[in-house]
């Protein structure tokens, strides 16, 4: 059991970089072939990641390393905690207290585009926060436990009970990634009327490490979707694996087609969105079961 | 070796004669700073041993208790009854010396009825008088030992607050004399059994916390003042009704609240009373729609806001509803107190966003951590008072550490905004450090108040609240959303800036540096405390035997994510120590000064630079939500005492 669950999180240290930079590739492409562009290579993240990582680092100050070092750590540990197979509402607690290492790391410099960058990705950290905290309440009233290895091993899968909460979720999703029309805290398109906001002042290994813990995130985020598909029969992976795939597709399509909107719409929509799905979805399985 | 019940007595008694000998020197001498520390410390100490004494004992010394000999009953029972008369007469002649009759009336209501059943002989001979029990124990550690460190804090703050506030009468004397009379109030109040004993007690501490808000006799603070009092009068209006609802109705057998305890819930006019307890109850912890009083107290010197915010006065309302919290299992009463809790909780969190004073932050984040306690309290499941026993352990220590951070930083800069705090951690490093571990005492992930949250979330999972559930998350949100942006104000980092002269005195810093120990070590000692403090609450709370509420294996990676955050920073300065990184300004679109305060305009002149926080007036501002709040909040709690009383009548 011990060493099952050791294996398991030292399986996902070293593939959940892989995967997230081999979905970030993907996207490129996707995005690039949508705007009817060749694109980079799929690989084209990693040499970034490669050149990031030995690139000579300016920082403002020491506090923002550490900070950015934090964020890093406590992301992986915050994944470590979800494939390992703990409870879901410590990785919820885990993954905000990361997010704000990155802002405070933001907050240090005292620049004012990290600055801004700094207030959007709390304002879109409260966007999220309710949705993932619904989403642990949702598996727990739907299959009785927090605990995530308990909830892969039945033998229905989540996603039955909870429709309205995966509405919710691949919602908040795209708030989560950073995409637009809600990529306000900081962009990977060019067109950033905050240079690149949340992480102006971040660059070289620091830039390399935030690209590493966001890939570590995705993969977590994608995990999150499985967890709706999976049971304890192994062809439910497959599953897991299509819905990740038709919803990152999806993300990557709004990503194209929807300018960016404005703070506070964006808040209004995701609590409504989150309040509409996941709230009746609770709401509903409370009178049912 | 004294019994608990003469250390209790002592407890009771002493901080009234500490406040004479505080009260007869009105001079600052060593001789006063001396009597406060001694005192302060000689409470603590009685604290600390009648709490343990009552954990260790167990339930062989919980029983309740009357006086021996009689004559010492009746003794007190006069004290009591003069005290209330006196009580009384203060509140009326303070009333008609400004003009504010409303407040005498209200006094009149709740305590002319008492005093006159009382002098007529019509409440029946009492059983109990005092009981200590594990939940007294908890109050005595929040009580006792972060009250006392606040008054030793207000020995130093207080001769600062007078050197920059020349205006404002030197009256320190009675300032902290009331302190020690607000803690004698409240050790009764904990200690008690007997529900007219704990009426008196309930009104010193609402006379008191008028007195300190009005200190500085400002318009505004008078004003302040009887808002405090009158709101907390009419809890004690409420409070008086239901004492008398179990005379009048029921004959006078249940007059202590272990009798109360034995009742059921079948019986309606249990239940009027048990909800006129909790209104009063509300009133006290400034719940919605009674929250101004506390917001407005904040004019007062900050060791009383700490007082009220932390130790004493907001935590004697949920005490009281977690006491009736059996009570409050699958009833109406419960379901209204949860919803109004669960309300505040989300309607404070998201009025705090709009607030820049820190004072007022911490006021609106008192009233939503409250409201969350008293949304715990109100589920009456064992998860539930779990729950709000811990958040009530962990808010006091933060809340109060956080109080007094915010006063000395006022005292050294001239202002507590937190627009002011920008660059904090470089101008004063040593109050910065300790303001960003009470911040996240309060909200980051493996700190106290985070893990009381989850159970929290977990208690109304299981009690099948889902509107409370839905309240919860969105109020956690915001409640993120405020902290953050404070603490990154503070961790923002300045070049060259001035290191200001950190003036704390000695006498915060005995305060202050073991409440942020404290913060520390109660992350480490949380699963002992759960098992050896929360657990005998639970257990003599529903007088039966009650499953460990939070499983080992979480408390485990808690424990790593507590140790994470501490080796993180030494792990990653180890790290860095060999990389060649080049310094440089922060990005300013390539207009840079030569520093990171100004840049040049298209003018060719350098400007200073000012980063400010959102704030979002427009939204959450309280000219939008305040009132809304207030009205939604007034009607739930009209519509539970009308319908309870209409199940009586």
């Amino acid at each position: 059991m011990t060493l099952e669950i050791v294996i398991r999180v030292a399986l996902y240290i070293v593939l959940a970089p892989i995967i997230g930079g081999l979905l970030e590739g993907v996207d490129r492409v996707i995005s690039a072939r949508m705007q009817g562009r060749q694109g980079p290579p799929l690989l084209q993240p990693f040499y970034d990641l490669n050149k990031l990582l030995h690139k000579q680092t300016i920082v403002v100050n020491s506090i923002q390393v550490l900070f950015i070092m934090a964020y890093l750590i406590f992301t992986v540990f915050t994944g470590a905690l979800f494939f390992g197979g703990g409870d879901l509402l410590l990785v919820v607690f885990s993954l905000s207290m990361s997010e704000v290492m990155l802002v405070l790391s933001a907050y240090s410099v005292n620049g004012p585009y990290s600055a801004m960058g700094a207030q959007r990705e709390l304002l879109q950290m409260m966007c999220y926060e309710p949705m993932l905290l619904l989403l642990a309440i949702g598996f727990y009233v739907a299959q009785g436990s927090f605990m995530v290895n308990d909830l892969i091993s039945l033998d229905r899968p989540a996603v039955i009970a909870l429709p309205g909460m995966l509405i919710g979720f691949a919602f908040i999703l795209i708030i989560k990634l950073r995409k637009s029309p809600f990529d306000l805290s900081t962009s990977h398109h060019a067109h950033q009327e905050m240079v690149k906001g949340l992480t102006t002042d971040i660059s070289g290994r620091d830039m390399g490490l935030v690209e590493l813990a966001e890939w570590y995130d995705t993969t977590l985020m994608m995990g999150l979707i499985c967890l709706f598909f999976v049971t304890a029969d192994p062809i439910s992976y497959l599953f897991g694996v299509i819905a990740c795939a038709v919803i990152f597709f999806l993300i990557t399509l709004i990503d194209n087609t929807h300018p960016r909107v404005k703070a506070m719409r964006m808040l209004g929509l995701s609590w409504i969105v989150v309040l509409v799905c996941a709230g009746t979805n609770l709401l509903i399985l409370n009178l049912v079961l | 070796m004294p019994t608990i019940f003469q250390t209790s007595g002592f407890l009771i008694l002493f901080p009234f004669v500490a406040a004479l000998l505080v009260f007869a020197q009105r001079k600052d001498t060593k001789f006063r700073r001396g009597t406060v520390i001694v005192s302060g410390f000689l409470i603590m100490a009685a604290s600390v041993y009648t709490a343990l004494g009552i954990l260790i004992g167990g339930s062989s010394v919980q029983a309740p208790f009357k006086p021996d000999p009689i004559d010492l009953y009746h003794i007190s029972e006069c004290v009591i009854l003069g005290g209330e008369i006196f009580l009384l007469l203060v509140v009326i002649i303070l009333s008609f010396k400004h003009k504010k009759i409303y407040c005498a009336l209200l006094g009149m209501l709740g305590t002319i009825p008492v005093v006159a059943l009382e002098i007529g002989g019509y409440f029946p001979e009492q059983e109990t008088a005092l009981r200590l029990d594990p939940l007294s124990a908890v109050m005595f550690l929040i009580a006792g030992v972060v009250g006392p460190l606040i008054c030793m804090y207000a020995v130093g703050y207080m001769s600062d607050y007078h050197h920059h506030h020349t205006n404002v009468q030197d009256r320190t004397n009675v300032f902290l004399s009331l302190l020690f009379v607000f803690l004698g109030g409240m050790f009764g109040l904990i200690s008690s059994d007997s529900l007219t004993w704990i009426y008196f007690f309930w009104e010193i501490t609402s006379v008191c916390s008028f007195l300190l808000i009005g200190y500085t006799r400002t318009g505004e603070a008078i004003n302040n003042s009887f808002r405090a009092l009158w709101m907390n009068l009419l809890g004690g209006c409420g409070f008086a009704g239901g004492i008398l609802a179990l005379l009048i109705l029921d004959g006078g057998r249940v007059n202590s609240l272990s009798v109360l305890m034995q009742q059921t819930r079948e019986n309606p006019v249990v239940m009027l009373a048990v909800t006129l307890f909790a209104f009063a109850a509300l009133t006290k912890s400034a719940q919605f729609p009674f929250s101004r009083w506390l917001l407005g107290a904040m004019v007062a010197p900050t060791p009383s806001s700490a007082l009220l915010h932390s130790a004493t006065m907001v935590k004697i309302g949920v005490y009281m509803l977690i006491r009736l919290s059996p009570l409050f299992t699958h009833t109406f009463t419960g379901i209204m107190i949860t919803v109004i809790g669960g309300f505040t909780f989300f309607a404070a969190s998201l009025l705090a966003i709009s607030q820049h004073d820190g004072k007022k932050v911490l006021a609106y984040s008192t009233i939503s951590n409250l409201g969350l306690i008293t949304a715990c309290a109100g589920t009456g499941t064992t998860e539930g008072v779990w729950a709000a026993v811990m958040l009530m352990l962990f808010h006091a220590v933060s809340k109060s550490l956080l109080f007094q951070t915010v006063g000395d930083i006022e005292n050294i800069m001239g202002s507590r905004d937190i627009e002011d705090m920008h660059g904090l951690v470089i101008k004063l490093p040593r109050l910065a450090l300790i303001m960003m571990i009470g911040i996240c005492g309060m909200f980051m992930a493996p700190f106290g108040m985070l893990v009381s949250k989850w159970a929290a979330l977990k208690a109304f999972v299981d009690s099948q609240s889902v509107w409370l559930v839905i309240f919860l998350v969105f109020g956690s949100g915001s409640t993120l959303f405020y902290w953050a942006k404070w603490l990154g104000k503070i961790c923002t980092v300045i070049h060259q800036s001035v290191n200001l002269d950190d003036s704390t005195h000695g006498s915060e810093l005995i305060s202050m540096v073991p409440l942020t120990g404290l913060i520390v070590v109660m992350c480490f000692a949380f699963p002992w405390m759960s098992d050896y403090i929360v657990q005998p609450v639970l257990d003599a709370t529903f007088a039966m035997k009650v499953p460990n509420v939070v499983g080992g294996a979480d408390t485990i990676i808690m424990m790593i994510m507590v140790a994470m955050i501490f080796i993180v920073p030494l792990g990653s300065r180890f790290l860095s120590l060999g990389a060649r990184d080049r310094m440089t300004m922060s990005y300013v679109a390539g207009v840079n000064a030569g520093d990171d305060r100004h840049y040049i305009d298209s003018f060719g002149k350098s400007r200073p630079l000012y980063l400010a926080n959102w704030y979002m007036e427009d939204y959450f501002g309280e000219k939008r939500l305040l009132w809304p709040s207030i009205g939604i909040s007034a009607v739930i709690v009209i519509l539970m005492v009308l319908i309870v009383m209409g199940g009586v009548f």
